[in-house]
């Protein structure tokens, strides 16, 4: 059914005039709850389809692409749509970069874990119940959590069907369930919050609910009684959960588009030394039950491995057709898509390799410095690599945990960040497509008082 | 042209739709002993074409339909939402709703009191943004990246776009309530990369947008001036040096720099997070959170601006809503839900991104409204600090009050006079305390220039910011030096 509606899309733009196209379908249902104290807050169910279709027009110096979608699928508009795309392409401007891939698009289509489908009946009411396990562990933690923001929980599903014009059509199913949970914590007229998540492929690799709520609760009870630190340049320890967040700006510099459009700061670097020896960085499209883990990947071909950074040096880019095609370079597989956007490069499963540390150690082996435990703000240039980002986290005195730092920001050039990692921690922390262990960075700024 | 409204022809066209239809549809979303319901249908349509390398290389059209039927009981509500717009499906997202209230089966009957059209009309246009031709649009990029590129030699790359979208909704409450209303957005950017010759690059982004024609922007007395001041900034940029690092007086530029408002205290005044008691602005109405002779609003009645609405997504008219008065807190922003269990009347600031999410108390346009200082004075009685000139984009962590937002351009104050340019930087504080610290307000207030989109819960919402020349004492600068 699915697929049907991908190859008629794609015969009609052939009709219409384009020499080639690709079309992808995306189902989904999902239902959310959020319970907030003894209440559901609410309970959300959707029901959606919608169809995106790219098609290339010739001419004599290049192709011209248009990309269109509709989740109104009713048969006119869809034939609309595609009579659309074909005429949109044609008034714009032809680009000898613009096209398909070059052939090599998936041969099968692997099991990659990313459903259990009996798992689709999973009840509401299941769901309930375990987003009222998280917030109640989390206030019956400490009498000092005091308040909620809710704990969320969620099951979605998704078939995708994927087809172009020359002849490859492919199919698979995800899923992905979830649960967040955001208690507040209070001391002395002082709020502070925080949150703690657990997202997987199936029910089962969920972490206990209880566990979500009470690790929720600890993250916001220890930031009571935050203090503001002075000025200093210290050695910056970041929690896995805020690794992984320094490892997305990488990610960022890294896809294709940000390197044709000369927009990231890492262009011409392939092949140096950008990054401490203890930083390698791997990208894998076929992680099984990852949360970025596809078969294929935005535009047919197959999704694959790629070592991006190794012992520190610049290995590999992540490219989509297109900017593989701009690069003189090949694609990797990377292309990510969405019914509603044009193919672009992006991270998978993107991870840092995790090292000989824990995190204990680092604290221990650190005199005076900063634990990151929260980051935010936008802060992060890709074009320079220079990043300032608020923050709050533990301040490190004598090798052990002091107290609590807030309404202070930390800052440097990614670049020297990566640079400057002097230990990278035993565990990788998954809780999401991003993934990374512990690291101190050898020195930042810390602006506060 | 026929005096219906178009979204009211939309369902009953395109979809078949009666009025009866809607009112059994919320009959049965109230059938367990809900106290409110409603319908809420849309049908956007989004244009955008985009240039770079010198080229116009693609054209992009999406089309989003969807409806979506709420329940309310308490604090409770149940939503169910699909992009199959038929009866069928209305009555299965009206059963699934309701599953959230748990009285037994009463019918209920619902009258729809038909009016439908807004009584405002902040943005009359006589061609949807989406109805222009591309021809037009692919002009304009054309024009923009060779204006760029006349402007100075160390533009390296051009990336600029046109975006046009025009929203139908459709509002039915179970209290009789109906609204339609029909929401042109357009938006032009521009993003320019400039090379020193020696290895640095620096970036600078400039927009422009509005619920007004598109031809307002193909009006190079319009768009020149957004393309000088990107390519001023990233030249300006290859020679900023590094930020200095801590606590110091911040004279914030007019206009954009509102978004420190709206991180600051704007979302901590939002109804939901006040009800609960999670923000830290919470059971505050009537204390002093500003200095003297602060005023901010919320005004989601301004013509043709981002943030404005004829109607909130909940079909409440929008209003001008005065959140601090002389420097104290006179109000939250509220939605239906917020409104009735904290007792007040909805503020129209019910928003949501899409019929596929529930709404929540969002901002409209927020800011200042301007003193009586002069902005040149205001630079010369700072002896030791920063100018922040341009801005990013922020954040608020709502609960401990402290926001974070990041300075695209920005200069050294030394003795009263802008020094040299400095790399941008994050600036942080503590909302609740950041606008007691306010010295001296500029007598000349500033909207942004209509790209401002806000987060919140995953949903992102157009909204405008603004604010006047302002100086802000002992704000924490997160520079390198």
């Amino acid at each position: 059914m699915s697929l049907e509606l991908v190859k008629s899309a794609l015969a009609r733009a052939r009709r219409r005039g384009a020499c080639a196209a690709d079309a992808v379908l995306v189902e989904s249902d999902a239902r959310d709850v959020r319970v907030r104290g003894d209440e559901i807050e609410f309970v959300t169910q959707e029901r959606s389809r919608t169809l995106g279709l790219r098609a290339f027009v010739k001419a004599p110096d290049g192709l011209r692409v248009a990309i269109t979608s509709t989740s109104d699928l009713a048969e006119a508009t869809a034939l609309q749509l595609v009579d659309d795309t074909v005429e949109l392409a044609g008034a714009t401007a032809p680009d000898p970069c613009a096209g398909l891939p070059d052939g090599g698009f998936a041969s099968e289509v692997p099991d990659l874990e990313l459903i259990r489908p009996a798992e689709r009946d999973v009840p509401l009411e299941a769901r309930i119940a375990d987003a009222r396990r998280a917030e109640a562990a989390a206030r019956d933690l400490d009498p000092r959590v005091t308040n909620s923001q809710g704990s969320d929980a969620s099951s979605s599903f998704a078939r995708v069907a994927f087809g172009n014009s020359e002849g490859f059509f492919g199919e698979y199913e995800t899923a992905l369930h979830s649960l967040v949970s955001m208690p507040v914590a209070s001391e002395n007229g002082a709020m502070q919050t925080d949150w703690w998540v657990s997202a997987a492929r199936s029910l089962a690799a969920l972490e206990e609910p209880g566990a979500v709520g009470r690790r929720a609760a600890e993250r916001a009870l220890r930031r009571l009684g935050s203090r503001r630190v002075k000025t200093c340049k210290v050695p910056v320890i970041f929690e896995a959960i805020t690794a992984r967040s320094l490892l997305s700006h990488l990610a960022g510099c890294v896809t294709g588009g940000a390197l044709y459009r000369k927009a990231s700061f890492l262009c011409g670097r392939l092949g140096e030394r950008i990054a401490s020896e203890r930083v390698t960085v791997v990208d894998d499209g076929r992680r099984r039950g990852g949360l970025g883990s596809r078969p294929f990947d935005g535009e047919g071909l197959p999704t694959r491995r790629t070592v991006v950074l190794e012992r520190g040096v610049l290995r590999s880019w992540l490219l989509d057709g297109y900017s593989a095609r701009k690069l003189g370079l090949s694609s990797t597989g990377n292309a990510s898509r969405s019914p509603g956007s044009a193919p672009g490069a992006g991270a998978t499963n993107l991870w840092l390799e995790p090292g000989d540390s824990s995190l204990e150690e680092m604290i221990a082996g650190t005199e005076r410095g900063l634990l990151v435990t929260w980051l935010f703000g936008p802060g992060f240039n890709a074009v320079t690599g220079d990043f300032s980002r608020g923050a709050a986290g533990l301040w490190i005195e004598d090798g052990h945990i002091a107290f609590p730092v807030h309404e202070l920001t930390i800052a440097g050039n990614l670049g020297e960040m990566l640079a400057g990692i002097d230990a990278v921690g035993r565990e990788v922390e998954w809780l999401g497509s991003v993934a990374a262990p512990p690291l101190r960075i050898a020195s930042l700024t810390v602006a506060g008082d | 042209m026929s005096d219906v409204p178009a979204p009211l022809r939309l369902v009953r066209e395109r979809y078949g739709l009666a009025p009866s239809d809607l009112e059994a549809v919320l009959g049965s979303a109230l059938a367990r002993g809900a106290e409110y319901a409603d319908v809420f249908l849309e049908r956007t349509t989004q244009d955008s074409v985009a240039l770079e390398d010198g080229l116009v290389k693609s054209g992009d059209r999406h089309v989003a339909q969807g409806v979506g039927v709420r329940a309310q009981v308490g604090e409770r509500q149940g939503y169910a939402h699909t992009n199959e717009v038929t009866l069928e499906s209305l009555r299965l997202a009206a059963g699934a709703a309701r599953t959230i209230a748990e009285g037994g089966a009463a019918g209920r009957s619902v009258a729809i009191r038909a009016s439908g059209r807004p009584e405002q009309d902040l943005y009359p246009l006589a061609t949807a943004p989406t109805d222009v031709p591309v021809a037009e649009k692919i002009e304009l990029l054309s024009a923009i990246d060779a204006y760029a590129r006349s402007r100075d030699p160390r533009v390296a790359q051009v990336m600029a776009s046109v975006v046009a979208q025009q929203r139908l909704v459709v509002v039915a409450g179970s209290d009789g309530s109906f609204a339609s209303d029909v929401q042109p957005l357009v938006r032009v950017n521009v993003q320019v990369i400039a090379e020193d010759g020696r290895g640095r690059r620096e970036a600078a982004y400039q927009g422009g947008g509005g619920r007004v024609e598109l031809a307002v922007f193909l009006d190079p007395a319009r768009w020149r001036p957004l393309v000088d001041e990107a390519v001023r900034l990233a030249v300006l940029n290859l020679s900023a040096l590094p930020c200095p690092a801590g606590t110091m007086d911040v004279v914030l530029a007019p206009g954009w720099s509102g978004v420190l408002l709206h991180e600051a205290v704007g979302h901590g005044l939002e109804g939901d997070f006040n009800r609960k008691g999670t923000s830290a602005f919470a059971g505050r109405i009537g204390e002093r959170v500003a200095a003297p002779g602060v005023t901010v609003v919320d005004d989601g009645t301004l013509p043709g601006r981002r943030g404005s609405l004829n109607v909130d997504d909940e079909g409440q008219p929008t209003r001008r809503n005065v959140l601090i008065e002389d420097g104290v807190l006179v109000g939250y922003l509220q939605d239906r839900l917020n409104a009735r269990l904290m007792g007040v009347a909805p503020t129209g600031n019910g928003r949501r991104e899409s019929y596929a999410h529930l709404p929540l108390p969002r901002m409209t346009n927020t800011f200042m409204l301007g003193g009586e200082d002069d902005p040149e004075e205001i630079v010369r009685s700072v002896d030791r600090g920063l100018y922040a000139a341009n801005f990013g984009g922020g954040q608020v962590d709502i609960t401990s009050g402290k926001f974070v937002f990041s300075v695209s351009e920005a200069y050294r104050i030394e003795g009263g006079r802008l020094g040299a340019p400095v790399k941008g930087a994050s600036l942080i504080g503590s909302g609740p305390e950041v606008l007691t610290r306010v010295r001296r307000i500029g007598a000349d207030l500033q909207l942004d220039q209509g790209v401002g989109t806000c987060g919140k819960e995953g949903q992102s919402v157009p909204v405008g910011v603004g604010l006047p020349t302002l100086l802000v004492a002992d704000l924490i600068v997160g520079g390198t030096e």
